[in-house]
């Protein structure tokens, strides 16, 4: 059990004193009463509820609007772990940006053996209609949420990186705006970098990738599937923080290699689309054709260069999870310079050294879909029944090329408010970065918490739950 | 604004005002059924509900028995009636939630909170003594969501499709009542005893129109007639739920969206046309004419009238 190993603990050093950037945290937790977390607890929840901040849980029958537990003990980094963190997250988004034009182009990165060429050209998140066509300022993934995880004082490492629709930084204004509103007095003892820009900041970026950026007004629309989507909350919230429609499909039609929405008067032609809906369901005529969430000739327009798609389809192969295990050799190709966060160490099953190596650890190590996403369809062996490690060898045997693995790694735990009072969970953090003109990282980002002792598994379908992430000011 | 959008503010009022209509009516036979009239059939009270609502074959399809249990969960709670005031406030609810860009926390928050707190009450406690205090909840919850509408949403589209979807609902159930108790209104049933089927009748049909005391300002003597009910529910234009009141606001609203975007659509065209068919009308007229024929035209009339604002305005 990861219990029973030995963790990084983010506010109490092993003497159990206070770190330093918990330290006026800390101080403050000691003199509460018991019950005053569970109370702020369930005022939170209210406020969530009420507004609506709910999330979509899928096969659910019933209830399928959920609230993500919230809990109210910030998760604190200070200045010069962020400084570090940034550039590291800078130099990644860079070099896979690079990465893509590079594949969807002349193609160096396979020509040098880097990377073998049929992980890339067999691949499903390959998109072969991606070929040759230059989008705006070269930018193919323009919002990232690179998912990080802490082992030591000064250990992150990068588990995915996000590249296709990442979702939660709805999150990461809400959890703050709550925070202010139960807690005003931490802010004033902290000196707590502000996360709320971050629309702002997503509207020039989308600004600065449109087909013809001195337009003097730019046309942005946000691409939702609907409001059955588990995201759709985010997708309302962002779309109207950004003073930008938010469209469905059906809203949206192809004119003359133009795209246009449907409007109460004239049909409006867009300039800039955020899709918050996958690459198979964006146009029928050129990927999936049952999809009822697109727009016919989309894809066309897009390649005519009358309208720009944000993240750019066919990103998803710079997040594939048989991709990543290149990343380091991505960016040293690249930017010429080692990586600044490290990348866990990957076995690929399709390889049969790793995968004998695999399958003689199971116990010991985690074991992912390579399209697999939200935490279903992976083996976490230290947590596993023997039954459930027998069940997934068999499958892992029969298609070994649809995994990858890795080692446990033991995560960082932050103070949690549980039944018992407050105690260390595990927890993860996907900053959220935008590249358009300029890369900008809003300080902050979403934590996830595993809620239950010793679980691993973060992710919200999984029981998770979230905090407010404070980077602290110098 | 996307058309989509104008649809959804349409259909989140309309279906708003319906929930609200279908709680007034089973109000109304609930109130009926605790008084006891000579001469009238087990179970007409909620006949009359379910009539009005235009469930009844729905109803009687699914169950045997015409009680108060039934009905209640028929009208309030089922998934199953089209409806229900359940599926009228989830219905709100999507269409808000699809335009949540467009409307105010304000509003969004009346609503949610309406569905929340709606879908947790367990039907089974609904028991014939709580029955009313949950209905002045439900009838409370439509007039916060009114209210938060009118004192917060901008003057502008937005609010123009808003008040199209409430007021032809409104028209709709008013015509709809009177149609499917026309019978009741004809001038040859003037002369009645007091306490009969007929001065019942009478009496459910402004309370489910919320005008039983407001009637009685309109009409000094306050006697109930046939006559007078008719008038006041089709032409008096004080009366809020009154079809000539309804379409005099549809026809101003289609003239202030006309001006909003400097153009004049079909739309506004057949709103003043309505709207000024019923301000020149006599009462008299109308029984001459016979009265049933007069409200299936008009309830057609105003179906044509919501298509054509879809078509002009682009309703995805």
């Amino acid at each position: 059990m990861a219990d029973d190993r030995t963790f990084f603990n983010e506010m109490l050093d092993d003497a159990g004193g206070a770190r330093s950037p918990y330290s006026r945290l800390a101080t403050w937790l000691e003199d509460k009463p018991a019950n005053f977390l569970t109370k702020k607890s369930r005022d939170a929840e209210m406020v969530f509820r009420r507004l609506g901040i709910t999330f979509a849980v899928y096969g659910a029958q019933e209830a399928t609007e959920r609230l993500i537990p919230f809990d109210p003990i910030p998760r604190i980094i200070s200045a010069s772990e962020w400084r570090r963190l940034s550039a590291g997250i800078d130099q990644r988004v860079r070099a896979l940006n690079a990465f893509m034009h590079d594949i969807y182009h002349r193609q160096e990165i396979l020509r040098a053996g880097r990377i073998p060429a049929d992980l890339i050209l067999q691949n499903e998140a390959f998109l072969p209609e991606m070929a040759g066509f230059t989008p705006a300022r070269k930018v193919y993934a323009h919002i990232i949420g690179t998912d990080l995880v802490r082992v030591s004082e000064n250990e992150f490492y990068v588990l995915e990186d996000n590249t296709r629709t990442p979702s939660g930084v709805s999150y990461m204004m809400e959890n703050r705006e709550t925070m202010m509103r139960l807690f005003p007095e931490l802010f004033q003892t902290h000196r707590v970098a502000p996360v709320e820009q971050y629309p702002e900041l997503l509207r020039r970026t989308l600004e600065s990738v449109a087909p013809d950026p001195s337009k003097s007004a730019q046309t942005i629309v946000l691409l939702t599937p609907g409001i059955y989507n588990s995201a759709y909350f985010e997708h309302a919230f962002l779309a109207d923080s950004m003073g930008v429609e938010l469209v469905e499909g059906r809203d949206l039609f192809v004119d003359a290699g133009k795209v246009f929405m449907r409007t109460t008067r004239e049909p409006e032609q867009v300039d800039v689309i955020y899709r918050r809906i996958d690459d198979a369901f964006l146009d029928p005529l050129t990927f999936n054709p049952d999809s009822m969430l697109g727009v016919p000739g989309l894809f066309d327009a897009y390649r005519a260069g009358n309208v720009t798609i944000c993240n750019a389809p066919g990103t998803g192969i710079a997040d594939d999870k048989a991709i990543y295990a290149y990343v380091p050799d991505i960016i040293e190709f690249y930017t010429g310079q080692k990586p600044i966060l490290k990348n866990v160490p990957t076995w690929n099953c399709s390889r049969a050294d790793d995968l004998a190596y695999v399958l003689d650890n199971l116990e010991k190590i985690v074991v992912k879909e390579v399209h697999g996403s939200g935490g279903y369809g992976m083996l976490i062996g230290p947590t596993a029944s023997k039954r459930e490690i027998a069940e997934f060898r068999k499958v892992l045997e029969a298609t070994p090329s649809n995994y990858i693995a890795q080692p446990t790694l033991a995560l960082s735990a932050c103070p949690t408010h549980v039944a018992s009072g407050v105690a260390p969970r595990h927890v993860d953090l996907r900053p959220f970065v935008l590249i358009g003109d300029q890369v900008r990282i809003t300080p902050g980002g979403l934590t996830r918490v595993a809620l239950k002792k010793g679980s691993l598994v973060v992710n919200s379908s999984q029981g998770g739950g979230t905090k407010d992430t404070w980077v602290l000011e110098d | 604004m996307l058309g989509r959008t104008a649809s959804s503010l349409f259909w989140m009022s309309r279906y708003h005002e319906r929930a609200q209509n279908v709680a007034r009516l089973l109000e109304v036979a609930y109130r009926g059924a605790m008084m006891s009239h000579r001469g009238q059939e087990h179970g007409t009270h909620w006949t009359f509900a379910l009539t009005c609502s235009g469930c009844d074959s729905d109803f009687s399809e699914k169950y045997d028995e015409l009680n108060i249990r039934n009905v209640t969960v028929f009208l309030m709670f089922s998934k199953e009636n089209p409806v229900s005031v359940r599926n009228s406030l989830e219905l709100a609810r999507n269409n808000a939630r699809a335009v949540r860009t467009g409307i105010t926390a304000e509003l969004w928050e009346a609503i949610n909170t309406t569905w929340i707190e709606f879908i947790e009450v367990n039907p089974q406690t609904i028991t014939q003594e709580r029955l009313p205090d949950f209905l002045a909840w439900v009838n409370q919850r439509a007039h916060l969501f009114r209210g938060a509408l009118l004192n917060t949403i901008l003057r502008d589209d937005g609010y123009f499709f808003s008040q199209m979807g409430n007021f032809v609902e409104r028209t709709d159930n008013t015509a709809r009542i009177l149609n499917t108790q026309y019978w009741a209104l004809l001038p040859d049933s003037d002369i009645v005893d007091d306490g009969s089927m007929e001065r019942y009748q009478w009496s459910a049909i402004l309370r489910a129109l919320s005008g039983r005391r407001s009637y009685r300002f309109a009409y000094p003597n306050a006697r109930l007639k046939a006559f007078n009910i008719a008038e006041f529910l089709i032409l008096r234009k004080e009366m809020p739920r009154s079809l000539a009141h309804c379409y005099n606001w549809i026809a101003d609203t289609a003239e202030e969206l006309a001006q909003f975007y400097s153009s004049r659509e079909p739309s506004l065209d057949l709103a003043k046309e309505i709207a000024s068919g019923l301000s020149e009308k006599q009462m008299r007229e109308i029984y001459h004419d016979g009265l049933h024929d007069f409200l299936t035209e008009f309830i057609g009339k105003n179906n044509q009238f919501a298509q054509q604002l879809s078509k002009d305005y682009n309703f995805a």
